[in-house]
């Protein structure tokens, strides 16, 4: 029996039906609940919609096709196939990490359906090449893949055990659905490497909505010179800097994040 | 480190650091963590815990280890390469958590991480994922071997025959990584005159399959010298006894003649499925009577049957795949289902084949456990 996208890609729906789509894109490495500080405070204003990237967390892994999925561009009708499936217009769309090319990907297969990409810690490209710095080498990125072939085990654990205690820690754990961040080890080893072995500098000057770029202080991932490329070849883009470390502004300064997307989508 | 008096964190057995919750750097550390790392206190506290990985583990810390910790609390078994202040890598397991139980006092959140050497565990999981690929590689070796033999059980492209139309369907069983035991052939042995064979033999695989390859070649051999298909099934019997093999197969054989009243066919069955004869008008009955399976019994039988074809009148040749489906592993389809269903589709001979297998699928939820073989003849002007 056919799956429906919405159901393939675990499909969230919050907020107004007939407010502005803000549609939240994960990155590599987790899924949906990435968003889980950042999406709720928009369902206010916006119609939210969280989705998992085919192979990551509660996504029908069954549908998952090696071939198909060995660029972004599938990422990126998968994008499109959820909007015409909601009938989405005027989107406004939130992408993290790889999840911000595979945006300007969707952007430019179908302009009309996207009002503005909000890219949170973007890099056209990862590996060095030439005067572009994108921060890693070749090697790096293939003893990354081997690194996650040890990982297997990791990857599938389930969410399980004691916790420390914490004052919210225990509701919160409550919204977590058991495959929060599991992804088969093989699809999560293929996608970062169609992650990080992908270019798209190419691409950046097609993109025709308006575009915030959120550069994180210090992103081991990201560093300052992917994201101020991105801002430089995406026409009329602007890049705003979040005090923080790591590569989840998101998760490590979530009201730094809502309010330049709020100042942004405001604009 | 206060409150430490027993030595608990200090002479802990596993290295152990306290970091900062927002940019993990190192808070406290105990003793065998310095000694894992090969760096001084003073050099460690400050720095962060990303910094020590291989620039993988950096990649990885970020995109997986560290949400996962704010999002879930905590994380197991996560295996990181750590590099020590002389450049060594020393492959390390890590658990690690988020502690929120100083925040009721106002105290910031730490993440606690312990850390266990693994050099072993991982020499032994590194040979575990070789083996493993070796074993993926194997298997896609033998699907493609399976695949390559299967190309030759059945003709490479189906040949013409003038004015005689001939529809053949061929589907191996479950995903086609197995080499299966039906085959048929189709050849010309005299102007305007043809054999077709259509066959099971008994098991799967490279045994089989040497066995099909056998009787294919000597089928050919044996129908230039009998035309009788019964003589022709006795010389095949006995060659498949002579052979060093425990397989048997059924076959049946068939041949085509064309005079100027029309195809004459003449066959022969050996322990298979009789020949269906069918009319456009529906009516279908069996061709012949059952002989012996080939290379098993000593005192074989075989018969030969004689029938004129009329211009609307077309033969069926089948394998057992399509009978013997099984629904959800009961009930056979059956020879009365199969030929109600070519009763239901005579009127349009070149259909039959193809209405046979679609069929056989449908009974079975579309996984074939056995291979199924079919093939119809029909004459045509002109």
């Amino acid at each position: 029996m056919a799956v429906s996208v919405l159901e393939r890609h675990r499909v969230r729906v919050t907020g107004h039906v007939d407010a502005q789509p803000m549609l939240f894109a994960h990155g590599f490495g987790c899924d949906q609940a990435m968003w889980r500080l950042v999406a709720p405070v928009f369902a206010e204003d916006f119609r939210v919609v969280l989705f998992d990237h085919l192979g990551s967390g509660g996504s029908d892994v069954d549908a998952y096709d090696e071939a198909a999925y060995s660029g972004l561009e599938r990422y990126a009708q998968d994008v499109l196939d959820i909007c015409h499936e909601l009938d989405l217009h005027d989107v406004v769309f939130v992408g993290h990490s790889v999840s911000s090319m595979i945006g300007v990907l969707a952007q430019i297969a179908e302009p009309d359906v996207f009002a503005r990409l909000v890219m949170v810690g973007p890099s056209a490209r990862y590996i060095d090449d030439g005067d572009y710095v994108g921060g890693f080498s070749e090697a790096d990125i293939d003893e990354l893949l081997d690194l996650m072939d040890s990982n297997h085990l990791g990857w599938q654990e389930p969410l399980s055990g004691m916790v420390m205690p914490g004052p919210e820690l225990a509701e919160q754990r409550a919204e977590l659905d058991a495959s929060f961040c599991r992804t088969r080890p093989d699809i999560a080893r293929r996608f970062a490497g169609v992650t990080f072995r992908g270019d798209n500098r190419a691409d950046l000057p097609l993109v025709s909505v308006p575009t915030l770029v959120l550069q994180n202080s210090n992103d081991p991932i990201a560093p300052p010179s992917a994201g101020a490329y991105v801002r430089d070849h995406v026409p009329g883009a602007v890049l705003e800097v979040i005090e923080t470390s790591g590569h989840c502004a998101h998760l490590s300064a979530p009201s730094e994040t809502i309010a330049a997307i709020r100042a942004f989508v405001l604009t | 480190m206060t409150g430490d008096p027993t030595g608990l964190f200090e002479h802990a057995p596993a290295a152990y650091v306290v970091l900062d919750r927002d940019g993990g750097r190192i808070r406290e550390a105990n003793g065998a963590f310095l000694a894992l790392v090969g760096r001084s206190r003073e050099d460690v506290l400050g720095r962060g815990l990303s910094s020590m990985w291989s620039v993988a583990g950096r990649i990885f810390h970020d995109t997986h280890l560290m949400p996962t910790l704010e999002l879930s609390g905590r994380i197991d078994e996560v295996a990181l390469e750590i590099v020590t202040a002389g450049g060594a890598r020393i492959p390390v397991l890590l658990n690690a958590n988020l502690d929120r139980s100083g925040e009721h006092a106002g105290e910031a959140a730490v993440v606690r991480v312990v850390l266990f050497p693994a050099r072993h565990r991982r020499l032994y999981e590194t040979e575990l994922l070789r083996a493993t690929r070796e074993a993926e590689e194997a298997r896609s070796r033998a699907v493609e071997l399976a695949r390559s033999l299967q190309q030759t059980l059945i003709p490479p492209v189906p040949p013409v025959i003038p004015r005689l139309q001939m529809s053949a369907v061929y589907r191996p069983a479950g995903a086609g990584d197995e080499v299966g035991g039906d085959f048929y052939d189709v050849f010309n042995v005299a102007p305007r005159e043809w054999v077709v064979v259509l066959g099971d033999v008994s098991g799967k695989g490279i045994p089989a399959a040497t066995v099909t390859a056998y009787i294919r070649h000597t089928v050919r051999d044996l129908a230039m010298q009998h035309a009788d298909p019964a003589d022709l099934l006795h010389e095949l019997d006995a060659g498949l006894h002579q052979q060093d093999t425990d397989k048997f197969c059924t076959v049946v054989v068939l041949r085509l003649s064309e005079s100027d009243r029309g195809w004459r066919v003449t066959g022969s069955s050996g322990g298979h499925p009789l020949p269906l004869l069918g009319h456009r008008d529906g009516t279908v009955v069996e061709l012949g009577s059952p002989g012996s399976l080939i290379g098993i019994l000593d005192d074989a039988r075989f018969t030969t049957f004689t029938h004129d074809l009329a211009d609307d009148e077309f033969v069926t040749v089948y394998t057992d795949g399509v009978t013997e489906a099984r629904r959800g592993g009961g009930a056979l389809l059956g020879d009365e289902t199969l030929q109600r269903l070519v009763s239901r589709v005579a009127a349009d001979p070149a259909s039959v084949s193809d209405a046979i297998v679609a069929a056989a699928l449908a009974y079975q939820d579309d996984v074939a456990v056995d291979d199924i073989a079919v093939l119809t003849l029909h004459p045509t002007r002109g």
